[in-house]
């Protein structure tokens, strides 16, 4: 195989890895733009791959799956932003809890019925994806990959340009200020979750019903919290989110190939690398207050 | 603090006082927590039944694996020590509102402190088990320092570095134990692709067991943790420095003003939740859990559950010595379970359901009458560091 194509095939797998991941820090990114730290993204996407592929095998159809997918993200959301923004239990209870829910919830139920095997179709898009090194990897993806080209310019202007996301981001900065002018600062958090979660189960429904074709137990693996050390790695910047999770899918993409091209690399180096970044990262980042100031910070009236 | 100052209902240390009186509300949050205890088993006993598989005899299995005879015993008390041990870590962090939820790795990184003292160091005689225990602890209690360092001097979050920091000590033990000059085991069959590990411990650096019962083995593991949880019980409610760690949980505020050094208290209580979860990885080291050997599988979970220990038992030491045995009998009786064929998946849903019907009562009872004080602000931890009004301020 020549350098050329192996470099096309990394990078193919690269993207590949990458559009689950940026659906769900599309999400994440609003989320702790708001000031809700959700580390429960791995439930969301966990149960929404687990969803999607059920109702594809149910309805044969992939794109009712991933339809599902995204509502199933939703509940979750909605779940989470009740039991932290409404009940006020301490955020990272509520995302640990979930994600250990919907863990056991998942793998016991995928034992019980096997499911048959449905994948959306790949959109080819004539003339661009013959362009070489790049081609391939951009311009030959599933179908809802393309969403992205609509959901990241979205998501950036809701949050940068929109009024709702001017509150939101005063939310994430100081919701006591926030709240004095009028806004109702636990609720667009549970809105900002809800929006996380609908992204978070595309990416999870896209995961499963995109790319696998089929549920694996804890076939996320992790997914969840990469997304949060993206964001990170991102210091609350969409556009370098948007980038951090490209590195993470490209060093995972190297972790998997360069083996097959026999070159050595330090496999635990390269899966440490992202959580390796993104503690980085947050070492630079946080004194520079990139960082939303009420990160993870439940909000209480009459508190100060 | 003033004397006059304890009738501001708002004042932090008269609600330090009100969180000691029992209230009417207590009976409300027990009888929500028995019935959210009622609805887990409900939904268990429905998913047991899509199964096809009875309910009973599910029960039946959880009770043979665990309770029903010395082996049984054996595997959950077993099981129970480490469980307990990482609780208590979590209650005093989280007793001075800091929330580390890293524990995975501290049991990882104590289980390899211990392996590369216990297999580097020539100590004689049963001092070898003291050794990789004390080592054990500093290994899990550095990791935790590393987020407290991080949080001291740059202001990092702290449950994000924790939760982050467990992934690096999974590949970092992954990487010990499949590298051959760090602690790969020296000799490996050919064609072998069972999972990568070290070499085994010697056998003094196994846990002494107390007392001869027939086929029932107890160790000093069991022991040592439940004289921890005492300890720290009794030093969390009766010593002084108890006091400030209570203080700086419900206003770390006022106790600055009161003259705690906030900043290192919540520092210590981090390292020190590190150290409890490091020596639960060396008790696993150096019980028959593991095979006396350091594997990435080594904390198996333990590090997760023994949070959600705590969080079962509201952060207090004392109630976690029941609820880790609990903890220990889902986990035993889950192992025995999947052998009858019903997936042991089933147990990790019993236990997220039953953290959620412990955690969630208190605060509900609080939202629905509709004033939240101490309660809320003890079961919502958050990490003291000053914000970012207060730098500038």
């Amino acid at each position: 195989m020549s350098v050329l194509d192996s470099t096309t095939t990394i990078l193919a797998s690269g993207v590949r890895l990458t559009v689950p991941l940026a659906f769900a820090a599309c999400g994440e990114y609003l989320a702790q733009r708001a000031g809700a730290m959700n580390i429960s993204v791995e439930a969301m996407m966990l149960s929404a791959a687990f969803t999607s592929v059920a109702t594809a095998s149910a309805t044969g159809s992939a794109t009712v799956g991933l339809a599902v997918g995204v509502l199933t993200g939703l509940v979750v959301g909605f779940v989470h932003g009740n039991l932290s923004h409404r009940a006020q239990i301490n955020t990272f209870v509520v995302g640990l809890v979930l994600n250990a829910l919907v863990l056991g919830l998942t793998s016991y139920l995928i034992t019980i019925e096997q499911f048959a095997s449905h994948q959306v179709g790949v959109l080819s898009i004539p003339l661009l994806q013959d362009i070489p090194l790049i081609g391939k990897p951009l311009f030959s993806e599933r179908w809802p990959a393309y969403l992205l080209i609509l959901l990241v310019p979205l998501t950036w202007w809701l949050v940068e340009r929109s009024r709702w996301g001017l509150e939101l981001r005063a939310v994430g900065e100081n919701p006591q200020a926030a709240d004095v002018t009028g806004i109702k600062v636990n609720a667009r958090r549970r809105q900002a979750l809800l929006w996380c979660g609908a992204l978070a189960g595309l990416g999870g429904a896209y995961l499963a019903v995109g790319e696998v074709g089929s549920f694996n137990q804890n076939m996320t693996a992790g997914r969840g919290y990469l997304v949060i050390a993206a964001v990170i790695f991102g210091a609350w910047r969409l556009g370098r989110t948007m980038l951090g999770c490209l590195v993470f899918g490209l060093s995972d993409a190297m972790r998997l190939a360069l083996p097959a091209l026999g070159v050595t690399l330090n496999a635990q180096l390269l899966v440490a690398a992202p959580y390796l970044l993104a503690l980085l990262a947050m070492l630079l980042f946080t004194t520079q207050h990139r960082e939303p100031g009420a990160l993870g910070r439940p909000f209480e009236r009459g508190s100060t | 603090m003033s004397a006059a100052s304890l009738t501001d209902p708002d004042d932090p240390g008269r609600r330090l006082l009100a969180r000691l009186r029992p209230g009417r509300r207590d009976w409300m949050t027990a009888g929500l927590t028995l019935a959210l205890i009622g609805v887990a088993g409900g939904v268990s006993a429905l998913l047991l039944t899509l199964t096809g598989a009875s309910p009973s005899a599910s029960l039946t299995a959880i009770w043979t694996g665990s309770l029903a005879n010395a082996t049984g015993w054996t595997t959950t008390l077993l099981n129970t020590a480490p469980l307990l041990l990482v609780a208590v870590g979590a209650c005093v962090c989280a007793t001075a509102g800091t929330f580390n939820i890293g524990q995975e790795g501290q049991v990882l990184i104590g289980g390899l402190a211990g392996a590369w003292v216990g297999l580097r160091l020539a100590v004689p005689g049963p001092m070898l088990v003291v050794v990789v225990l004390g080592a054990a602890a500093v290994g899990g209690a550095a990791w935790a320092a590393l987020s407290a360092l991080m949080l001291r001097f740059r202001g990092v979050n702290v449950p994000v570095s924790t939760l982050l920091m467990t992934f690096l000590a999974i590949q970092l033990v992954t990487f010990a134990v499949s590298t051959p000059w760090v602690l790969q085991e020296s000799v490996q069959g050919a064609g072998d692709i069972a999972d990568a590990q070290s070499n085994a411990l010697p056998a003094n650096a196994q846990l002494a067991g107390f007392g001869h019962y027939p086929s029932l083995q107890l160790n000093t593991g069991l022991f040592l943790a439940v004289v921890a949880a005492v300890a720290v019980a009794m030093l969390l409610s009766r010593s002084r420095w108890g006091f400030k760690v209570r203080m700086v949980g419900l206003n770390p505020r006022t106790a600055k003003h009161a003259g705690v050094r906030v900043a290192a208290l919540g520092g210590l209580t981090l390292a020190l939740s590190g150290a409890f979860a490091g020596l639960a990885g060396g008790l696993l080291l150096a019980s028959p859990v593991s095979t006396n050997r350091l594997q990435a599988g080594l904390s198996d979970n333990v590090g997760w559950d023994g949070l959600l220990v705590a969080l079962v038992a509201r952060n207090r030491p004392l109630a976690a010595v029941p609820v880790s045995f609990v903890f220990a009998v889902l986990r035993a009786g889950g192992d025995f379970l999947s052998a009858t064929g019903v997936p042991s998946y089933l147990v990790d849903i019993v236990k997220a359901l039953l953290v959620l019907a412990f955690v969630a009562p208190p605060v509900l009872v609080d939202l629905f009458h509709g004033r939240r004080g101490a309660t809320l602000r003890a079961a919502s931890a958050v990490s003291v560091v000053p914000t970012k009004t207060e730098v500038a301020a």
